[in-house]
């Protein structure tokens, strides 16, 4: 497909432009634009990522130690992802390349119950609703609260299979949200029997929970078959991490892509050079960038993260509830929804089942009760952390001084790597739906139902920083100056 | 709770935050039903309305970095009878703050120009693009704010009491424990 078709229009200024802002059931900030000619054509279609952190700048010299604690806070959906990613890079910094077997399963149970709460967070109280309304549905009860009026057991298992993630969570990282359970060359903490035993308790519910939202997924997918094997899809490249016998790891392994046909481009590559695989352009209206692969170059090179990346372009899922859904997903409709856009949601939902599935096994091993926390080594002067977050890749690399300061860092975010596809995904949805259309706004979610696919987080994405050229002023009540705003 | 009474309308948003403020709401867990008996929401990153209403409780976690938050934030205040800051961000800017003491175009150089995986620099410059402050302001130094929930984020019981609180008509009280600033 023509990869900048639709992204930008000949004389905007002439074009009636349409904004859906603020995206909504989505996390983070964002808006969609729609440039429309005098017969309601879409001749453009962008998202944009409209707020910046700069996070990269603000933790340079910061003690290395501090890092883990502060780049989560880019996001309070995942933030174990970016506590990890950053532990990983820092434990080539201290020299603890290989932890210890009790802090590497505590730090995996960590990140599979964040799996599990963001997956489940994703799907029933923002996603759902979508699914089991209608697209075009009515606006007053698209939410989880019209889910729980009409599907009060539906809203229920959401609510507590996010509530099981969290509390694997704080049990392992201290609290529920911006924990501090993984430091640089281990964790602080370990399991103690009876934190054991209540996530024990619960396991078995959430296994049989997580395989009921497969089956309504794939429910869903029966019922809506036309719309939903083409709904906003496109063949795209994938980016994804697998383990060196190319089962799916969430937590550690090689750089794996492949093209739209699955033909493999390259594989368990070691990410500690991933600027040799992987690129990134900047475009003047958004403050995300996009990724793309240096082989294929900005144009071709574009790629797709994800659960459905991870759950189509694993060999095998090594738990077998989930690896059996998994085949099912591949072989469904003759392969047509591992190849859509809302095949997402499906692969999502595997992979949650995945995590509990996980989370039972790692339960069961002593490992997690032990004493042996910590591990160091020969101390290095960089590192880079790459994991499989919920939303996808997620790269973490560092640089830090003989004083322990960080002097360099760069975060490559899962949501930033979809950029590009979530962009042509809009385009497609409003070539498929909008173009010519009076818009309404149960057509303008359809565009919302595309980005909501992708489980965006758009404050991760966010993290960078950008200035544009004019002057405001900021005023409080009284008109005194609070701040001014500057464009280059 | 006592049920019946008419239901308080409440909207909530994130400005210059990480969510991490909602999903402590969230982390209320099967409370929430019990909560959905006596709150609707109007804007909400939980609900598809776009522009805020008239309402009784507007939620505001994050604290202001450009211009789109100052008008998001004045759309809650003129929309709410009681605002309430929740969260580091909001509080004090928390930790995107961190930036304040920088100037910045250095902030744009390193992100947009020097990255070593950026391929072909420029910085972005669109009309679609919100102005960024050049540091990043607690709610407070830009509308009154009624009440002041610290944590990063406060707990989810925090959360609970203060609105339990609020919706049975009590002035909200966190007592020792639930007031926390990590």
């Amino acid at each position: 497909m023509n990869t900048r078709a639709l992204e930008t229009a000949d004389q905007p200024e002439r074009l009636r432009r349409v904004v859906i802002e603020p995206l909504s059931r989505v996390e983070g900030h964002g808006k969609v634009t729609l440039l429309l000619d005098e017969d309601d054509h879409v001749r453009q279609a962008r998202l944009h990522i409209v707020e910046f952190r700069a996070f990269e700048k603000f933790i340079q010299g910061r003690p290395y130690w501090e890092v883990p604690v502060m780049v989560q806070r880019l996001c309070g959906i995942c933030p174990v992802s970016h506590h990890l990613a950053a532990c990983k890079a820092l434990d080539q910094v201290v020299g603890a390349t290989q932890l210890t077997p009790t802090a590497e399963k505590i730090r995996r149970l960590m990140h599979y119950g964040q799996i599990l709460q963001s997956h489940a967070l994703h799907f029933f109280h923002l996603s759902s609703p979508d699914l089991l309304f209608g697209f075009d549905s009515d606006l007053s009860r698209r939410n989880i609260v019209g889910i729980a009026a009409r599907y009060p057991e539906i809203a229920r298992q959401g609510v507590l299979l996010r509530k099981y993630g969290q509390e694997v969570i704080r049990h392992t990282a201290g609290k529920r949200i911006h924990g501090t359970g993984s430091v640089p060359g281990g964790v602080n903490k370990s399991l103690a029997r009876e934190e054991r035993d209540a996530l024990l308790a619960g396991i078995y519910q959430v296994i049989a929970w997580s395989r009921d939202a497969v089956r309504l997924v794939q429910r869903l997918f029966e019922e809506n078959l036309e719309t939903y094997r083409t709904f906003a899809s496109f063949p795209a490249h994938t980016l994804s991490l697998v383990r060196a016998d190319g089962a799916m790891d969430l937590y550690h392994g090689g750089l794996r892509a492949r093209d739209a046909t699955g033909k493999t481009l390259f594989d368990h590559a070691d990410y500690d050079r991933y600027w040799e695989q992987i690129s990134e352009e900047v475009k003047a209206w958004s403050y995300m960038k996009f990724p793309f692969l240096c082989a294929l170059g900005p144009e071709e090179g574009w790629y797709r993260v994800g659960p459905l990346t991870r759950v189509t372009r694993c060999d095998f899922i090594p738990t077998p509830l989930a690896d059996r859904e998994r085949r099912e997903f591949l072989a469904f409709d003759e392969g047509r929804a591992a190849a859509s856009t809302l095949g997402f949601h499906w692969a999502r939902m595997i992979e949650m089942l995945h995590a509990a599935e996980a989370i039972k096994d790692l339960l069961h091993d002593a490992d997690l009760l032990g004493s042996d926390l910590m591990a160091g080594g020969q101390r290095q002067a960089r590192g880079v952390g790459v994991i499989e977050a919920p939303r996808g890749t997620l790269i973490h690399h560092y640089r830090v001084d003989e004083d322990d300061l960080v002097v360099r860092a760069n975060l490559i975010v899962s949501t930033t790597h979809n950029n590009q596809a979530m962009n042509l995904a809009i385009r497609e949805v409003a070539r498929k739906y909008l173009d010519g259309r009076r818009l309404t706004e149960g057509l303008l979610n359809h565009i919302e139902v595309a980005i909501r696919a992708f489980d965006p987080c758009l404050s991760c994405a966010t993290h960078a920083m950008g200035k544009m050229p004019l002057a405001v002023e900021l005023l409080d009540a009284e008109g005194v100056q609070v701040d001014r705003l500057v464009r280059g | 709770m006592t049920t019946g009474a008419a239901k308080l309308r409440v909207a909530t948003t994130s400005l210059a935050g990480c969510f991490g403020c909602h999903m402590s709401l969230l982390d209320i867990d099967e409370r929430l039903f019990a909560l959905l008996e006596r709150i609707e929401f109007d804007r909400s990153p939980l609900t598809d309305i776009k522009r805020c209403g008239p309402c009784d409780i507007g939620i505001v976690e994050g604290g202001i970095c450009n211009a789109e938050n100052v008008h998001v934030l004045r759309e809650f205040r003129a929309n709410c009878r009681i605002l309430v800051a929740i969260g580091a961000c909001a509080v004090n800017g928390g930790l995107p703050a961190q930036r304040n003491h920088i100037d910045l175009g250095l902030c744009l150089q390193e992100v947009y120009l020097t990255e070593p995986s950026v391929a072909k620099g420029m910085i972005p410059s669109d009309p679609e693009l919100p102005l960024p402050l050049d540091n990043v302001h607690p709610l407070q130094e830009v509308v009154k704010v009624d009440y002041f929930i610290p944590g990063c984020p406060p707990s989810a019981d925090a959360i609970w009491k203060f609105l339990t609180d609020l919706i049975e008509g009590r002035t909200p009280k966190l007592g020792f424990g639930l007031i926390q600033y990590d």
